[in-house]
């Protein structure tokens, strides 16, 4: 069904969406933030949210040498703890990335589409995903055109996913909404669907690079979306909560909500990720605590 | 505790909390236990710290760890010298609570907290000197300008002693923190409360938050986890009176490779300074400088 709307179909079928009950929504989202998960569940949560981990660098000061000891991370975190999902990592990273998660499950994603405004011309951000598509990238995180969201021209943006879409070939796009800068929980919702009959693969709520990145309600939100457009559609979505999730607790209300909102069919990092940095040693912290017994330390992971 | 109100009017009665990272929670467990005088009067209900309140303070320590071994000596001092100043203007409250707590007399409780002033003025003044006094250069054979300084170990744990309230625990704490530690301190079980309001102080003296935590609780309880934390780089045993509690904590400490002692109130200033630091020795190549009998 996604595939043969046209912008304006979609646009008013975006527009006719009901709004949010922001109340009940960050009420439902506290209510599932007090579940407590102990012992050997915690142990699997940690291992499962590990192997979520979009692990990240977005940074001027990449470096290939960065990026190497960020893959070889990501291959292999800590002692027998799981890999992570993938990489994420500038266009102009990719290579020296694909080169060192060769042969391995872990997967390369770069930002792309002029990553993190995407305040340039459209044949630019086209030109930046075929760019990081051959240089070996399997996962293209794109970021929405804001401007054009907000102001209201909701086709253009449309259109524009559609044709990152078509240039990112066999890989998964990443639609990347900034949650942050939509403001609203509705617009967050309309977002979500817009992105998701233009076909995008995931739906990710942040850059990273803004005041507010993932809250719980928003991805909450951002659930559902994905849940009822499967259930309007049969088209499976996923999601990446990304930017501000820092530690274990916060990683494990995530994955809560996903068991509560769309249960085992997203529960895996096919459809379900974590972008982040900080967050991948306070995990390797606490599986570190679960298996000693006693608290680990920054001392005991590696300085990133 | 012991002055009497104004008649007809109700006492406003103070609650004590922890101290960690700058702030003043209770215990995350929600309990709190009844902290008597010698005689029986009960004081105060002062919070009772568990496992997870001893990992939040070595969290909050840890963080400021750094930052606060970066200050500059002469920071480091006037921040202690600005507690001190600190406890001079509240010297009557402290020794009350110290009378209150102790059974001591008034003039002897007034005389022991002059005396913590004065040692915090005391390691006020090591700040700046002790790299100079413990560290140096060193002669070696060969092109190189050898020397050696003393560096915080990192994040320490004190389990405070139990008999002497304040002035032993600011007797473990104020060393420590001049030499750019961060310390988490479990005050004596049965007087916690000179302890508690200690924290006050730091927090009005320019200390930033996490570089002293207060706890009050049962040794029994937190201090196990505070020694097998492996995020915990040195333990003060002081206040550790059962001696099978002692050697488990030592052997937990020996897991994580920690720095055990008990130094107690022995020991001259300059000891109690080293006792929580290492030596870090640099080889430094002088070349053309050395062998040409110049510069070095």
């Amino acid at each position: 069904m996604g595939s043969i709307l046209s912008g304006a179909e979609a646009a008013s079928l975006v527009r006719a969406l009901p709004g949010v009950d922001a109340v009940g929504l960050e009420a439902r989202a506290a209510g599932l933030a007090t579940r407590s998960v102990k012992a050997d569940a915690k142990a699997k949560a940690i291992d499962l949210a590990i192997s979520m981990i979009d692990l990240t660098t977005l940074e001027g000061a990449d470096t290939p040498g960065k990026v190497r000891s960020l893959a070889a991370k990501a291959l292999r975190p800590d002692g027998d703890a799981p890999a992570t999902a993938a990489v994420c990592v500038y266009p102009s990273m990719v290579a020296v990335a694909a080169e060192a998660v060769q042969g391995s499950t872990v997967k390369v994603a770069s930002v792309a589409t002029g990553f993190p405004a995407g305040q340039v011309p459209l044949d630019v951000r086209l030109a930046d995903t075929e760019a990081a598509v051959r240089a070996g990238a399997d996962e293209i995180d794109m970021v929405i055109s804001r401007g054009a969201y907000l102001s209201g021209d909701l086709e253009r943006v449309f259109h524009e996913i559609r044709a990152v879409k078509a240039a990112s070939g066999e890989a998964r796009l990443k639609v990347i909404l900034e949650t942050g800068e939509l403001v609203t929980y509705d617009d967050v919702r309309r977002a979500s669907w817009l992105a998701m009959y233009a076909g995008a693969d995931f739906i990710k709520t942040s850059t990273g690079k803004v005041g507010v990145n993932a809250t719980l309600p928003v991805t909450l939100l951002m659930m559902q979306a994905v849940r009822d457009y499967r259930a309007a559609t049969g088209v499976q979505v996923g999601v990446k909560p990304a930017g501000g999730i820092r530690n274990t607790k916060d990683a494990i209300k995530y994955l809560v909500c996903v068991n509560e909102v769309l249960g085992d069919d997203w529960l895996s990092n096919e459809w379900f990720r974590f972008g982040a940095s900080s967050l991948l040693n306070d995990l390797l912290m606490q599986r570190q605590k679960l298996k000693t017994g006693h608290y680990s330390g920054p001392d005991y992971v590696t300085v990133d | 505790m012991s002055k009497k109100a104004t008649a007809g009017r109700l006492r406003v009665k103070k609650t004590y909390k922890l101290y960690v990272g700058g702030k003043f929670p209770r215990s995350e467990s929600g309990r709190s236990y009844p902290v008597s005088s010698p005689d029986g009067t009960e004081l105060a209900n002062a919070a009772l710290a568990s496992r997870k309140d001893g990992r939040d303070a070595v969290a909050a320590a840890r963080k400021a760890q750094r930052p606060w071994a970066g200050q500059t000596a002469y920071l480091r001092g006037q921040i202690l010298y600005r507690a001190a100043e600190m406890l001079e203007g509240r010297a009557g409250q402290f020794a009350e609570e110290l009378a209150d707590a102790t059974g001591a007399e008034a003039g002897a409780a007034l005389g022991t907290v002059e005396a913590a002033i004065d040692r915090l003025v005391h390691y006020a003044g090591w700040t700046d000197k002790y790299t100079s006094v413990l560290g140096g250069a060193n002669p070696v054979a060969g092109p190189y300008f050898n020397h050696t300084t003393p560096e915080p170990l990192g994040v320490i744990a004190v389990i405070a002693p139990q008999d002497d309230p304040f002035l032993g625990l600011i007797e473990a704490v104020a060393p420590a923190i001049a030499t750019g530690n961060t310390v988490v301190v479990l005050a004596s079980e049965s007087k916690p409360l000179p302890a508690l309001s200690f924290g006050e102080v730091l927090a009005t003296s320019d200390l930033p938050g996490g570089v002293v935590n207060v706890l009050s609780g049962r040794a029994a309880e937190v201090a196990p986890h505070l020694a097998a934390h492996a995020d915990v780089n040195g333990i003060d045993l002081s206040g550790v009176a059962d001696a099978a509690l002692a050697s488990d904590l030592e052997a937990a400490a020996a897991e994580t490779l920690k720095v055990v002692r008990r130094p107690g109130r022995s020991g001259s200033s300059l000891d109690l300074l080293r006792q929580w630091t290492e030596y870090k020795t640099v080889w430094h190549p002088a070349g053309m400088a050395a062998t040409a009998g110049g510069g070095y």
